[in-house]
C-alpha cells in the first residue's frame, strides 16, 4: 500500500477501531467524543470503544430530545447533542489569574494552560464550521491565549452524518452534511450489513501521522460510493431549512417587526439556546477571593446576552425586556456576526431549538418575518 | 423683595425676538398699556396664584420658574433669558399664574397688558393666529423640556 | 484620582478612550481617562461611587495600589475640528471624557474657531470640575455654559437642558464639529438640536457606554449592533449610529 498522503482514502474494519483509539492514547491525546450520560449524548473523555453511543441514536424535534436504542451498533449512528466541542477549547470556566496581595500593593501571575493535547473525535461537519467560527472569534483579531494554546493542539477526527436530525439545518447554511475541510481525518461509518467498516479520509499530514499502526485497507469505488450515496441521503432528509439569502439586512431592517413580540411572549430568556450553540462566545468574569483575602483568583465564566445583568450599567439597563434580548442574540447570530466576523454565527446544527424548553426555533421566526416582507432585500449573499 | 413695574416704558416691544416680523402697528396696539419692569436678583415677577395680567417681554437679565410642592423647598425647574417670552396663564382662564417667577439677577422686561392683549387678540382673529403661531412653540418646547425633565435623563 | 505607574511608563492615551480600573479583590471597570494628554506622567481618572468597585475605588488613599488595563477603545477624532467651530455638549458624568479633549483643544486653540462647551448636570452638586469649570467660565477663548435640571434658590446659573442652549450657541452650523457624552438620550437630542441648526451628522461625534468586562472585544457584552464598544468605540459617529438610537434596547 503506498504512502498516506492528504487526500488518501482507507478502509478502517470496524473490530480494528480500538486500534484507531490505541494509537491515538499512544500518540499522547487525550481523547474526546461522544458519550451517553445522564440520558443524552454528550461530549467526554473516551477511554475504550464501550464509552461511545454504540446503538444509540437520538430523536430531536423542537424541545423534545429522547435517546433510542437503534436496531443496529452503529457507533456514531446519531446527531449532536446538548454540548459542543467548544467548552474544551473555551471551558465553561477558567481561571485567568491570580492576584496576590502583597503590603499595599498586589502581584498578577497570569494562569499558562498546560493540559495535553486533545483529539476531538466524533465532529460533525457543522461542528467543524463551528470551530472556524470560534476560530475567527478567539484567534482573529482578538486571540484569546487559552483558546489559542488549545485549538493548536487539538486534533479534529470527523465522523460524517449518515442520518440528519429533526432540526438539523446545515444544508441550509452550507456547513454539512458533508465535512469537506478543517480536518486531520474524516470518518464515514458504514454499518452494513453485511460490512461494517469506517472509510478514513486524511486531512493533514498530522492526521495521516496517527494512523501509522493502524490497520487500513484501500478503499475500492464501490465503498467510497456507498459512503457518497449516505451523504446525499442525510442531506436530503434536515429536519428544518433556512433561507439565508438577504437575511443580513432582512433581520436588521425588520427590528420592530411584531414577529418580535410574539417571540418574546414564549420566550423565558433561561439561556439553554446560548450555552447548547457552538458558537456563542459571551462571557464574563468574576473574583473569587480567598478567605483569607490576600489572594483573589479571576476566572471567566460562559455569560449570556439572555442575562438582564448583561447589559447591567451603574443606574440602567440597556435591554431589560426579553423581546430585546432574544432579538439581539437572533440579529446577532444571523446578521451582525456577518459583519464582525465575516460569517454567520449560526451553523444550522439546530441545538438551539431542540433545547429551547418551550421550543422557539429560530427558523420559524426567520421565516415568519420574511412571509410579511413583500420584496426580498437586495440580492447578493447573505447580506 | 419685589422690583417695579413702571409706565413710559423706553423698550420696545417691536425691538423683542418675540415680535419679530410682525406687522408693527398690531405690535403698537397690544403695547398699549405696556409698562416696564426693573428687577434686581431675589426680585418676585410675580407668585403662583396671583392674577396672571400681564405678558413679559424679557429683555436683560435671567428669570427663574419655581414650583413648590407643600413641605418641599422650592424647586427652580427653567431659566429664561433675553430673548424669551414669560407666561400665558393670561391667555385661559382662570387667568391665575401656575408658577413663581423670580429674578436671579438683574433683569429687565416689558410687561404687556393681558386684557389689551386678550381683546386684541379677539377683534383680529388674523393677526391672534399668528400671535398663537408665534406662542405655541414656546410652551411646546417647554412642555417638551418638561417631559425630558421627568425622565431625569442623568439617572441617580 | 491620580495613579503614578508602579512599574514601567503610562503608555500614551488619545482624548475619549478608557482604562480598565480593578480593585483588589472586587474587579474591575471601566472609566474613561480624563487628565491631560500632555502630562503623560500621570493617569487620572474621575469616578463617582455607583457599584460595589466603584465605591471601592472612590475609598483609595494615598500609597495604594489600583490595577489598570488600557488605554482602550477610540478616541474623539480630532483632523475633523481643523479650521471648524468647535462644540463640546456633556451631560453628567459625560464631562470627564470630554476633558482631555478640552485641553487638546486649549493647547492649539489657534487650530479651530469659536469653541463653545455646554455642560448639563442634573443638580448643582452633580457638577463636577467645579473649581476648573470657574476658570474656563473667564476665558475669553471658549463659552463655557452650565445649566442644571434643576435647582433651588441657592443656585444662580442656568436651569434647563442642555439642548435648550444649542439653538443660541455661537457656531456656524455648516462648519461645525461637536462631540457629545453622557445620557445616550441625551446626546440623541443634543444631536437633533445640532442637526436642526444644520450640522451634518457626520460632524457630531458621541461616545457610547455599554457593560463592559474584557475591553477587548471578546466578552461580547458591549456589543451596540455589530460593533464592540470597546473596541469600535465608544466613540462613533452619528451618522453610523443614528438609526440605531431610533431604537429601543439596542
Amino acid at each position: 500500500m503506498d504512502e498516506l498522503s492528504v487526500g488518501s482514502k482507507r478502509i478502517l474494519e470496524r473490530e480494528d477501531f480500538p486500534r484507531l483509539l490505541a494509537a491515538l492514547t499512544a500518540a499522547g491525546y487525550r481523547v474526546v467524543g461522544p458519550t451517553v450520560r445522564d440520558g443524552a449524548i454528550v461530549y467526554g473523555d473516551i477511554r475504550t470503544e464501550e464509552d461511545l453511543p454504540i446503538g444509540w441514536t437520538d430523536r430531536q424535534e423542537a424541545g423534545t430530545y429522547r435517546l433510542e436504542r437503534r436496531n443496529d451498533t452503529a457507533l456514531f449512528g446519531f446527531n449532536v447533542g446538548p454540548h459542543s466541542w467548544k467548552k474544551y477549547l473555551f471551558p465553561p470556566r477558567e481561571r485567568l489569574w491570580t492576584a496576590t496581595r502583597v503590603g499595599s500593593s498586589f502581584d498578577v501571575a497570569v494562569e499558562e494552560d498546560t493540559g495535553p493535547p486533545m483529539a476531538f473525535l466524533g465532529l460533525r461537519a457543522c461542528e467543524l464550521a463551528g470551530l472556524d467560527v470560534t476560530d475567527r472569534v478567539f484567534d482573529g483579531r482578538v486571540r484569546d491565549p487559552g483558546y489559542h494554546a488549545r485549538r493548536a493542539r487539538t486534533l479534529l477526527i470527523a465522523v460524517q452524518c449518515g442520518q440528519a436530525g429533526g432540526t438539523c439545518f446545515c444544508v441550509s447554511m452550507g456547513t454539512g452534511p458533508g465535512v469537506t475541510r478543517g480536518y486531520d481525518l474524516a470518518l464515514t461509518e458504514i454499518v452494513g450489513p453485511p460490512h461494517h467498516y469506517f472509510l478514513v479520509g486524511v486531512g493533514s499530514p498530522t492526521g495521516a501521522s496517527v494512523l501509522r499502526g493502524v490497520p487500513l485497507s484501500p478503499a475500492t469505488e464501490r465503498e467510497t460510493g456507498a459512503a457518497e450515496t449516505l451523504l446525499a441521503k442525510t442531506a436530503a432528509s434536515m429536519g428544518r431549512s433556512l433561507n439565508t439569502e438577504g437575511i443580513h439586512d432582512l433581520l436588521l431592517t425588520n427590528m420592530e417587526h411584531p414577529r418580535w413580540e410574539i417571540v418574546a411572549r414564549r420566550c423565558l430568556s433561561c439561556t439553554n439556546c446560548t450555552m447548547v450553540c457552538p458558537t456563542c462566545f459571551c462571557h464574563t468574569t468574576e473574583e473569587v477571593p480567598e478567605l483569607s483575602g490576600d489572594r483573589v483568583e479571576r476566572w471567566r465564566r460562559w455569560d449570556s446576552c439572555f442575562n438582564l445583568e448583561f447589559t447591567q450599567l451603574h443606574t440602567s439597563n440597556v435591554r431589560k425586556s426579553p423581546l430585546s434580548r432574544y432579538r439581539q442574540w437572533l440579529t446577532h447570530k444571523l446578521a451582525s456576526w456577518y459583519d464582525q466576523f465575516d460569517t454567520s454565527g449560526c451553523i444550522g446544527c439546530g441545538r438551539c431549538i431542540t433545547w429551547c424548553p418551550v421550543g422557539i426555533d429560530l427558523t420559524e421566526e426567520v421565516a415568519a418575518i420574511r412571509s410579511t416582507v413583500a420584496a426580498s432585500p437586495a440580492v447578493g449573499g447573505h447580506r | 423683595m419685589s422690583g417695579h413695574l413702571r409706565g413710559d416704558p423706553r423698550l420696545k416691544a417691536a425691538d423683542h425676538a418675540f415680535f419679530r416680523g410682525f406687522d408693527a402697528a398690531f405690535v403698537e396696539r397690544l403695547s398699549t398699556g405696556a409698562l416696564e419692569g426693573s428687577y434686581e436678583a431675589g426680585d418676585l415677577l410675580f407668585r403662583e396664584g396671583e392674577p396672571a395680567n400681564r405678558f413679559f417681554l424679557v429683555f436683560h437679565g435671567k428669570i427663574a420658574i419655581e414650583l413648590a410642592a407643600p413641605d418641599r423647598p422650592r424647586r427652580t425647574i427653567e431659566t429664561i433669558g433675553p430673548g424669551d417670552v414669560l407666561g400665558w396663564s393670561w391667555l385661559s382662564p382662570p387667568y391665575r399664574w401656575r408658577f413663581d417667577a423670580r429674578a436671579v439677577k438683574s433683569t429687565r422686561t416689558l410687561a404687556l397688558d393681558a386684557k389689551t392683549l386678550r381683546d386684541d387678540l379677539d377683534a383680529s382673529p388674523k393677526d391672534g393666529y399668528q400671535f398663537l403661531q408665534r406662542l405655541l412653540p414656546v410652551i411646546a418646547e417647554r412642555l417638551e423640556m418638561a417631559r425630558i425633565q421627568i425622565l431625569d435623563i442623568h439617572g441617580v | 484620582m491620580v495613579l503614578r505607574p508602579t512599574f514601567g511608563h503610562v503608555p500614551p492615551f488619545s482624548p475619549g478612550q478608557f482604562n480598565m480600573l480593578y480593585r483588589f479583590g472586587l474587579g474591575e471597570v471601566a472609566i474613561s481617562i480624563c487628565g491631560d494628554p500632555s502630562r503623560p506622567d500621570e493617569i487620572v481618572h474621575t469616578v463617582r461611587s455607583a457599584g460595589k468597585i466603584t465605591s471601592a475605588l472612590v475609598r483609595v488613599a494615598p500609597g495604594e495600589t489600583v490595577g489598570v488595563r488600557g488605554p482602550y477603545g477610540t478616541g474623539w477624532p480630532l483632523h475633523p475640528m481643523e479650521g471648524k467651530d468647535v462644540v463640546l455638549v456633556a451631560g453628567g458624568l459625560g464631562l470627564p471624557p470630554l476633558r482631555p479633549l478640552l485641553y487638546e483643544l486649549l493647547a492649539h486653540r489657534d487650530r479651530f474657531g469659536r469653541l463653545e462647551v455646554i455642560y448639563g448636570a442634573r443638580s448643582p452638586k452633580d457638577l463636577v470640575y467645579y473649581d476648573e469649570i470657574q476658570r474656563w467660565r473667564v476665558r475669553s477663548d471658549l463659552r463655557f455654559q452650565v445649566t442644571v435640571d434643576t435647582a433651588g434658590r441657592d443656585w444662580y446659573g442656568d436651569v434647563g437642558l442642555v439642548t435648550a442652549r444649542i439653538p443660541d450657541a455661537r457656531f456656524e452650523p455648516e462648519r461645525t464639529v461637536a462631540y457629545l457624552c453622557g445620557p445616550e438620550i441625551m446626546m440623541k437630542l443634543t444631536a437633533q438640536a445640532l442637526e436642526e441648526r444644520g450640522v451634518a451628522d457626520d460632524a457630531i461625534y458621541l461616545s457610547i457606554e455599554r457593560n463592559m468586562k474584557c475591553a477587548v472585544g471578546l466578552c461580547g457584552h458591549c456589543q451596540y449592533g455589530p460593533e464592540f464598544v470597546c473596541r469600535d468605540g465608544p466613540v462613533f459617529s452619528y451618522r453610523d449610529v443614528k438609526p440605531r438610537m431610533a431604537l429601543r434596547e439596542v
